[in-house]
């Protein structure tokens, strides 16, 4: 089915403004990283929702297996001390 | 692996009944994978084709405002397309395909798309009735159970809450206008108003998949409800807009609040999703077109990234 | 007419005429992606249109309306000229047959455009040197979208290769008359008001041998250059080109829309 007309897929990340992080927006096919990124900007900016744009091919990003899920993210399930509501203070004191 | 497999399954209904998101690499059952990959296509096919009739209009504007709303909003189609498709893609079926089965016939898009844009009064009337009709089934899909389609629905739904307004306000600016174009918006809406109201598709009771969408979060509300809910919203706005709907047969029923339409044609309906409407054929052969006469250009690029490729490798070697 | 209303007519007509072949091009594009850059594209060029032509009719005689006395609008200058009174450069009107001419009639219009519109930000014209900087942004970026796709095409496949020439080839007579100026634009360059386009061609032929040559393709001979734009003496296509733009607005003389 692929063929050479094909091109490949990107994943396209949008920071909205300054002070923000890089936010998964979706894909844009495109042969090479300068269209991807003329696609990105076309696809995802049309109403000014960004002001940088980062395009990453998609077979490049790695990413967690499904199945690993509760290995790797309920061991943090037990540890609530992280979280600063975990611990009780009198109301004195406030903004701690 | 049979109990494997009902774990997966127990996890998979206990996702989908707490009304959580499905994602794409969450297991999921082979049919609701592929009920998403042909609807959410579909869909996107359906905003691909859906260029081409307003899209007709766009070298014959009749002011440089209009002439940049429409061309503004045929963008949005293609943008939304590519949406839709990235969606449909992360579950496993490239867009290449996607596209294959479209243009080979085996998958289909909205009917509504193969009715001809004869005058510019047809451009308001899709903008007013065929994207209200699209918005109501849309909305309820921005909370749709697989997430990736979910989150191309929500930025759809906020670009297109412009389309319909300004078809709305193309038809009103007809319908207050010179009696020539009043007579072009009362025509437009003769020869929309019935394949609009056809867009919400068959009475729940002839429906294949109803249930079974329901039941995935896939689909939240029946046909016959959403297509009352377009006619009590619209025929109000026919009245503001002096346009009589083109059905002798309806009438408001006071105890129920709702307006009660005559008989849909629904022989001529499946005619048109079989190839049968007055532009199946041209609506696919200029997609088609577009395609084959794009493959040397599409080659290029690629034969370009590929020597652009080897040649960082040389030079780093 | 003052020289300064046949100045920007001038340039509305290279931008919306440019715009309305791209038109002729959506849900033709050869990917979707390109549907969108294409349109985009138009759209920026549909604006540039219409804020010169707001421009022209601050500067054109008013006229008596039903409602007094008014400026022309932007649309009396699009719908309701003859053919013989646009006077944008031929190359923008020829038709895009294929891909490759679609690339080459924008670039080849795009590294003249940018320059122009850099020379114009210093206008003594403030209306104009303020427009100049927003279509600046805009040009820059068209002349990248199709500055990338001259390369590509130019050095993509052997075919691509051969149909990005001869687009290149077949377009190039029409490149000379962008440069050309006559003794309306002579007094508005003395003044500072219009751009010299002899100091624009320098950059034009810079950027246009850089990319053609990146593209591994040949920089065509100047032969005989086509001129008469500026004038109001067309190319065959552009009677069409006109008609469909005004057909339906002219339908209805007085209407709203």
């Amino acid at each position: 089915m692929s063929s050479k007309a094909d091109w490949p897929l990107w994943e396209v990340f949008v920071r909205a403004k300054r002070g923000v992080s890089h936010v998964h927006a979706g894909t844009v096919h495109a042969p090479d990283a300068e269209l991807a990124l003329q696609n990105a900007r076309d696809l995802f900016t049309r109403r000014s929702e960004g002001i940088s744009l980062w395009v990453v091919k998609s077979n490049d990003i790695t990413a967690s297996d499904p199945d690993d899920r509760d290995a790797l993210f309920d061991p943090a399930d037990d540890k609530t001390f992280r979280h600063p509501t975990d611990f009780e203070l009198p109301d004195e004191v406030a903004n701690m | 692996m049979a109990a494997d497999s009902d774990a997966l399954q127990a996890r998979f209904d206990r996702l989908i009944d707490a009304d959580e998101r499905i994602e794409p690499r969450d297991w999921m059952p082979d049919e609701y994978r592929k009920t998403l990959v042909r609807q959410i296509a579909q869909h996107a096919h359906s905003e691909i084709i859906g260029m081409q009739p307003e899209g007709n209009w766009l070298t014959r504007a009749p002011s440089l405002r209009r002439k940049a709303i429409l061309t503004a909003k045929v963008q949005d189609e293609a943008g939304h397309g590519l949406y839709l498709y990235g969606a449909a893609e992360t579950l496993g079926t490239p867009r290449e395909e996607l596209l294959d089965r479209l243009h080979t016939g085996r998958q289909k898009y909205s009917s509504i798309f193969n009715y001809p844009t004869l005058t510019w009064a047809d451009v308001g009337a899709i903008g007013w009735l065929v994207d209200g009709a699209a918005i109501m089934n849309q909305v309820p899909l921005c909370r749709c159970s697989f997430g990736p389609y979910a989150r191309a629905m929500i930025r759809i739904c906020k670009e297109e809450s412009f389309h319909q307004r300004q078809g709305f306000q193309i038809m009103l600016t007809l319908a207050k206008g010179t009696p020539e174009q009043k007579t072009l918006a009362q025509d437009a809406l003769d020869r929309w108003w019935w394949p609009s109201i056809m867009m919400f598709g068959p009475p729940d009771a002839e429906s294949v998949h109803g249930d079974q969408n329901m039941r995935w979060g896939i689909k939240r509300f029946g046909n016959d409800e959403l297509r009352q809910k377009f006619i009590d919203a619209t025929v109000p706005q026919a009245d503001l807009l002096g346009l009589v709907i083109p059905d002798p047969d309806m009438y408001l029923d006071e105890e129920s609040g709702h307006y009660v339409h005559g008989t849909i044609d629904w022989d001529h309906f499946w005619d048109v999703v079989k190839g049968d409407g007055p532009c199946n054929r041209e609506r696919l052969a200029t997609r088609v077109g577009a395609h084959d006469d794009g493959t040397w250009v599409r080659e290029a690029a690629t034969a370009y990234a590929d020597k652009q490729a080897q040649r960082a490798a040389e030079a780093a070697a | 007419m003052p020289p300064l209303l046949t100045y920007t007519l001038r340039q509305g007509d290279r931008a919306l005429v440019l715009a309305q072949r791209l038109l002729e091009t959506i849900t033709h594009a050869p990917e979707i992606e390109e549907d969108m850059a294409l349109s985009n594209l138009a759209l920026d060029l549909i604006g540039q249109a219409r804020a010169l032509y707001t421009y022209a009719g601050e500067i054109d005689e008013p006229f008596e309306g039903p409602d007094g006395t008014t400026n022309h609008d932007e649309d009396h200058y699009a719908y309701w000229r003859e053919q013989h009174e646009f006077c944008n450069p031929l190359l923008v009107e020829q038709p895009g047959e294929g891909f490759a001419q679609v690339i080459a009639r924008q670039f080849l219009h795009d590294a003249y455009a940018l320059p122009y519109w850099q020379a114009m930000t210093s206008s003594t014209d403030t209306t104009l040197a303020a427009l100049a900087a927003k279509s600046v942004k805009e040009t820059a970026y068209h002349l990248r979208h199709g500055r990338s796709w001259v390369v590509r095409l130019g050095d993509g496949t052997s075919e691509s290769h051969d149909r990005m020439q001869s687009a290149v080839d077949h377009l190039w007579r029409f490149t000379g008359e962008l440069f050309e100026h006559d003794e309306v634009e002579d007094q508005l360059i003395v003044v500072g008001i219009a751009a010299d386009p002899t100091e624009i061609q320098a950059t034009w032929l810079a950027t246009v041998t850089d990319t053609l040559h990146e593209a591994t393709l040949a920089l065509p001979d100047d032969g005989v250059m086509q001129t008469g734009g500026r004038s109001g003496r067309h190319t065959e296509s552009f009677s069409r080109l006109i008609g469909e733009l005004q057909v339906l607005a002219r339908a209805h003389p007085g209407a709203s829309w």
